[in-house]
């Protein structure tokens, strides 16, 4: 995991951010350690990556939600031959969609599917501030 | 409209490199159309349809038909990944269909051998236009990494194991070993995999495929042309191919598009799974090939893994003949697609020209299938239900 936390930067300057313009309320709350998701007004599913069409009915009636952080562990993957190791993972939302995301600060060992997780950010070479996620207490 | 008996395979051609640091990929492809074209007997002035995907010099169709100098009236570039050029067969044979060309070339070729690309293990390059790269990027999804945890998960839902999988690979050295071309001719053991260094848990080594250079090309065309040739005629009975999307995050890492493709194949070519002497199914790591076999209809959800404890792949004694060139697992993974290898594999089957030791017994009918890109994301997929006449 890129954690650059001392650089003076934030997602204003992140090309990959700052791709997608209509995504930055998402952006913003990341700088607060807040998760927001994208849900449909019409078919009341949040989905996951967040787009201003609803890719489950096609609705333009989107609307930013504000996710609990909690979730349970889909899937992972330990990458110790990477240096440093981390552990990619699918990571289920409480509110339904699963993601892609990190595990930190986490023995191996401890990870199981479906344990708990909560959502924390870290911020990424880049600028902009990404949910990973820890085991919850 | 159907293309069941509309377009025939003719020529077939894989190319022998598996290293190839002083040719460029332009000349791959070209060696590998040229060598399609004599297996069939025909000519680089008889092609007027080209069929090409993203590892084709400059992106597009246009620089292998200006190097080719061909002269042309169909054209198709479509870039979904390894089965792109499964899918190209299909396309193919619509343009036939249609009276669009009569001599549809297809080819691929890319060296990432000799360019030292790590492309399992190295995090991706992805540029910030495609849309899903700000969400999955900066969590280092390495290829392998992905694979690991939708075998994790396959694991979890089905009780599938480690010894399992490698049976997989043991099938495929069990073909290698006869095909003087392979990168990987030595037979191993499911110690051999289950012992092989750990990639990406559950994921060994030798659950993942080669890296090589290289290149192939086939050649489509009318049924007329082709019963004017003089080679064995393979026709194509039945074809899809399709995106499976992560649907808004409601993903099910477990399903391939083969649940899709494989069914609509079958309905066009008018045939079931237990009509299919031969099959080719693209091998990246271990666990697409159980996934596959599972969403084509060759096993039920999760019993996959049983079927290939018993060698059911391994030619002359399982049910079900796979990847006798040793697929992508053992032989050749050229420019990191393996879809058009598949393909040469199942009409090397269907003309009784494959390596006498792994030849299937009156193979009459084939298949072909692979995905591309990875699964687990938005991915593609492609069948092929091929026949011999």
């Amino acid at each position: 995991m890129d954690n650059l936390d001392n650089k003076p930067t934030d997602f204003l300057a992140d090309a990959y951010a700052n791709a997608y313009p209509e995504t930055r309320p998402f952006w913003e709350a990341a700088e607060k350690d807040e998760l927001l998701l994208k849900s449909c007004h019409d078919c009341d599913k949040p989905h996951w990556y967040p787009r201003m069409i609803c890719p489950l009915c096609g609705s333009a009636n989107t609307g930013w939600l504000n996710a609990s952080g909690q979730g349970t562990l889909y899937a992972f993957s330990h990458i110790e031959k990477a240096d440093p190791p981390y552990t990619l993972a699918y990571v289920q939302l409480d509110e339904g969609p699963i993601i892609m995301s990190n595990i930190i600060d986490a023995e191996v060992g401890q990870l199981k599917i479906g344990a708990p997780v909560t959502v924390t950010f870290q911020r990424m070479k880049e600028g902009r501030k990404m949910p990973v996620f820890r085991l919850s207490e | 409209m159907t293309i069941k008996n509309k377009a025939y395979i003719v020529g077939a051609y894989e190319h022998p490199t598996r290293f190839a640091p002083d040719k460029s990929v332009a000349q791959l492809h070209a060696e590998s159309a040229l060598g399609a074209l004599q297996d069939a007997g025909l000519e680089l002035k008889d092609v007027d349809g080209y069929f090409c995907a993203g590892d084709v010099p400059g992106g597009s169709p246009i620089s292998m038909a200006e190097y080719l100098n061909l002269n042309l009236s169909w054209l198709d570039g479509t870039e979904i990944g390894g089965c792109s050029y499964i899918a190209h067969v299909e396309r193919a044979a619509q343009a036939i269909a249609a009276g669009k060309c009569r001599v549809a070339l297809i080819t691929l070729a890319g060296k990432p051998k000799s360019t030292g690309v790590a492309t399992g293990t190295a995090p991706r390059t992805l540029s910030p236009e495609r849309p899903e790269t700000p969400w999955d990027l900066p969590y280092k999804p390495t290829i392998t990494g992905i694979y690991g945890m939708i075998t994790q998960r396959h694991m979890h839902e089905y009780g599938t194991t480690a010894e399992q999988l490698a049976m997989i690979k043991v099938a495929a050295s069990h073909h290698a070993q006869y095909n003087e071309n392979a990168l990987l001719k030595k037979v191993v053991t499911v110690e051999d995999v289950i012992n092989s260094p750990i990639i990406a848990p559950p994921l060994h080594r030798l659950d993942c495929c080669v890296i090589t250079d290289g290149g192939g090309a086939l050649i489509v065309t009318t049924p007329d042309i082709a019963k004017s040739l003089k080679r064995p005629l393979v026709k194509v009975m039945g074809a899809s191919h399709t995106i499976k999307t992560s649907h808004g995050g409601y993903i099910a890492p477990t399903e391939t598009g083969a649940i899709k493709t494989g069914p609509e194949a079958f309905a066009e070519a008018g045939v079931t799974p237990n009509d299919i002497k031969y099959a080719s199914i693209y091998d990246n790591f271990t666990i697409m090939v159980l996934m596959q076999l599972e969403d084509l209809g060759f096993c039920k959800k999760g019993q996959a893994g049983q079927f290939v404890a018993e060698g059911n792949l391994i030619s002359g004694t399982g049910k079900l003949p796979w990847n006798t060139d040793g697929g992508g697992l053992c032989n050749n993974h050229p420019s990191n697609r393996g879809g058009i290898t598949k393909v040469i594999e199942a009409v090397r089957q269907l003309r009784e020209e494959a390596h006498p030791a792994v030849q299937v017994k009156n193979c009459d009918i084939a298949l072909a299938a692979g995905p591309g890109l990875v699964v687990g994301e938005g991915h593609a997929h492609a069948t092929l239900i091929l026949g011999r006449e």
